[in-house]
């Protein structure tokens, strides 16, 4: 069995946009991929959004100085918007549950997949 | 070394490596490994057969020796720390009611071109692992240095280790999309094989023959599937034509003058038989189409004679099936040749806003041919110029070179 960590990317402004029947469907869809998953699921969460809620802290560049800004690490339009952490046997049995994920069939979202690192 | 161990052991490279390659992986679980492995028991084949003979089934004797030599590093512990991550295990395979034959060169044909592989990447293991290329070949077959294409292999490799990529056959319900992703790599090595695009030969023969072989290959373990034998079907209709296709002086000769008592008859009658065989009872898809205007080709007595109505019927099928401008141009050379180049040459016009087609040297060629029927001889010069300055292949060079000079001598005249 491997760990795989499925991250949520997405158009914030897209998800903020949805009318309350779209989330009842989104969160339904969730749930069948919950239920799918079963004890595949180790975790998983929905994040705060990160236009809001997110804080980057690092060295700047020109000092040793360790910084904390406001923002999210990467400057792009698409946000991590949550994750799941999955146990499989396979990429294949991720792949397939992966697409029981409704921001899998949404035109402005996709999922990664991201095996993590085994050095047993 | 004798001339017949040299020709067993490269006929046993052809049929058997992928064999070999593949029920090693199984036994070891490690794909590169059994590639190093592989590649070892041939060049023992080459020493050792001279002194002992060629065994009966090759093999099985390749396999076996490829088995003790992973044996044998796998106990040497550098080789079990160095040894990525294994290849994720066999499950139970579906049996042979569900039209599924268990057989390790599928699995390992289809983890080369699992979709989470980039499309470079799945051409490159295919040609490395399945065919059995050397990757100095692969390297010079997509004009790429060789250690580009190394790292692009080992690369991969790690992907699919790292990843979890299954050494498996898909599971039913996603068996046509995934045998669709595999064709798609056995049809771009034709492809590249049947017009190189570079260099001295129009052919690459060996792409060629690598891309028939996974073809036949893919229907003996699938014969089910019809997407399959519409493609071996469409390869056998076109390489029919092999032996017309270039001049004794190394020209290129166009499918309206090719000497159409060379091609291969045999071929020809099996690859009708593939797409009917494709089209039984079944919507048509993208190959069978293009094996059926290939069949209509190979059917015709001549070029003037072909059923032009019939070839623009099925591109109209195929634009819909595969909209794509290669396939636009296609059709409108199609039209042009139904009704007159006057047609044709109205047909190509909106293709030349098209920006995939912007360097494509076909749409220049296929211009310069409409002007030339035309007599519009400084148009069709230019045309003819356009297209070989976007041409590197050198036979398809000298062609367009000859008929510039043709029109040119006509302005002139």
């Amino acid at each position: 069995m491997a760990k795989y960590l499925v991250l949520i990317y997405g158009d914030a402004k897209e998800w903020d946009a949805m009318t309350p029947e779209q989330w009842e469907a989104h969160s339904a869809a969730h749930q069948a991929f919950s239920l799918a998953a079963g004890p595949r699921i180790l975790g998983g969460e929905e994040l705060a959004s990160a236009a809001v809620a997110a804080t980057t802290v690092r060295r700047t560049a020109d000092s040793d100085r360790v910084t904390t800004t406001d923002g999210t690490f990467l400057e792009t339009k698409e946000a991590l918007g949550g994750f799941y952490m999955l146990e499989a046997s396979d990429l294949d049995e991720v792949l397939d549950l992966t697409r029981l994920l409704p921001e899998v069939h949404a035109s402005h979202s996709a999922v990664e997949i991201r095996p993590v690192a085994d050095h047993g | 070394m004798s001339d017949e161990v040299a020709a067993a052991v490269a006929e046993a490279h052809r049929s058997e490596w992928a064999r070999v390659l593949a029920t090693t992986a199984q036994l070891i679980r490690d794909l590169d490994l059994a590639e190093e492995c592989t590649q070892d028991a041939f060049v023992q084949a080459l020493q050792t057969w001279p002194k002992v003979g060629i065994p009966d089934r090759p093999g099985a004797w390749l396999t076996t020796t490829a088995r003790n030599r992973a044996r044998d590093l796998l106990r040497r512990e550098t080789v079990m720390r160095r040894a990525l991550p294994m290849l994720v295990p066999r499950e139970p395979m579906p049996g042979p009611e569900d039209g599924l034959i268990d057989d390790d060169r599928l699995r390992l044909i289809f983890t080369c071109c699992h979709p989470a592989l980039s499309a470079d990447a799945r051409v490159a293991l295919t040609l490395r692992l399945v065919c059995g290329l050397s990757t100095a070949e692969v390297a010079r077959a997509f004009l790429v240095p060789e250690p580009t294409m190394a790292a692009r292999i080992t690369r991969a490799k790690k992907k699919i280790s790292l990843a979890g990529i299954p050494y498996r056959v898909p599971a039913p319900e996603h068996l046509t999309e995934r045998v669709r992703a595999v064709l798609d790599v056995v049809h771009l090595i034709f492809t590249t094989g049947h017009t190189a695009p570079i260099g001295a030969d129009l052919m690459r023969q060996d792409l060629v023959d690598s891309a028939m072989d996974l073809a036949r290959l893919l229907h003996v373990l699938m014969p089910r599937e019809p997407e399959i034998s519409a493609l071996l079907g469409l390869f056998l209709l076109v390489d029919a034509r092999r032996a017309s296709r270039v001049s004794a002086d190394g020209q290129l000769v166009l499918l309206a003058e090719q000497d159409r008592s060379l091609w291969d008859g045999q071929q020809i009658s099996e690859g009708v038989a593939l797409l009917t065989e494709a089209l039984r009872g079944r919507p048509p898809t993208r190959y069978a189409i293009e094996a059926a205007l290939a069949a209509v080709h190979a059917e015709a007595p001549s070029w003037q004679d072909t059923d032009w109505p019939e070839i623009v019927g099925l591109y109209d099928v195929l634009v819909q099936l595969w909209p794509n401008p290669v396939v636009a141009l296609n059709r409108a050379v199609a039209i042009g040749m139904r009704d007159g180049p006057r047609a044709g040459l109205l047909e190509l016009e909106p293709l030349l806003s098209e920006p995939a087609l912007a360097t494509y040297r076909y749409l220049s060629a296929a211009r310069a041919d409409f002007l030339r029927q035309l007599q519009r001889w400084q148009q069709a010069a230019e045309a003819y110029r356009e297209a070989l300055a976007l041409t590197d292949n050198e036979v398809e060079r000298a062609f367009l070179s000859g008929r510039l000079n043709e029109v040119i001598g006509s302005s002139l005249g």
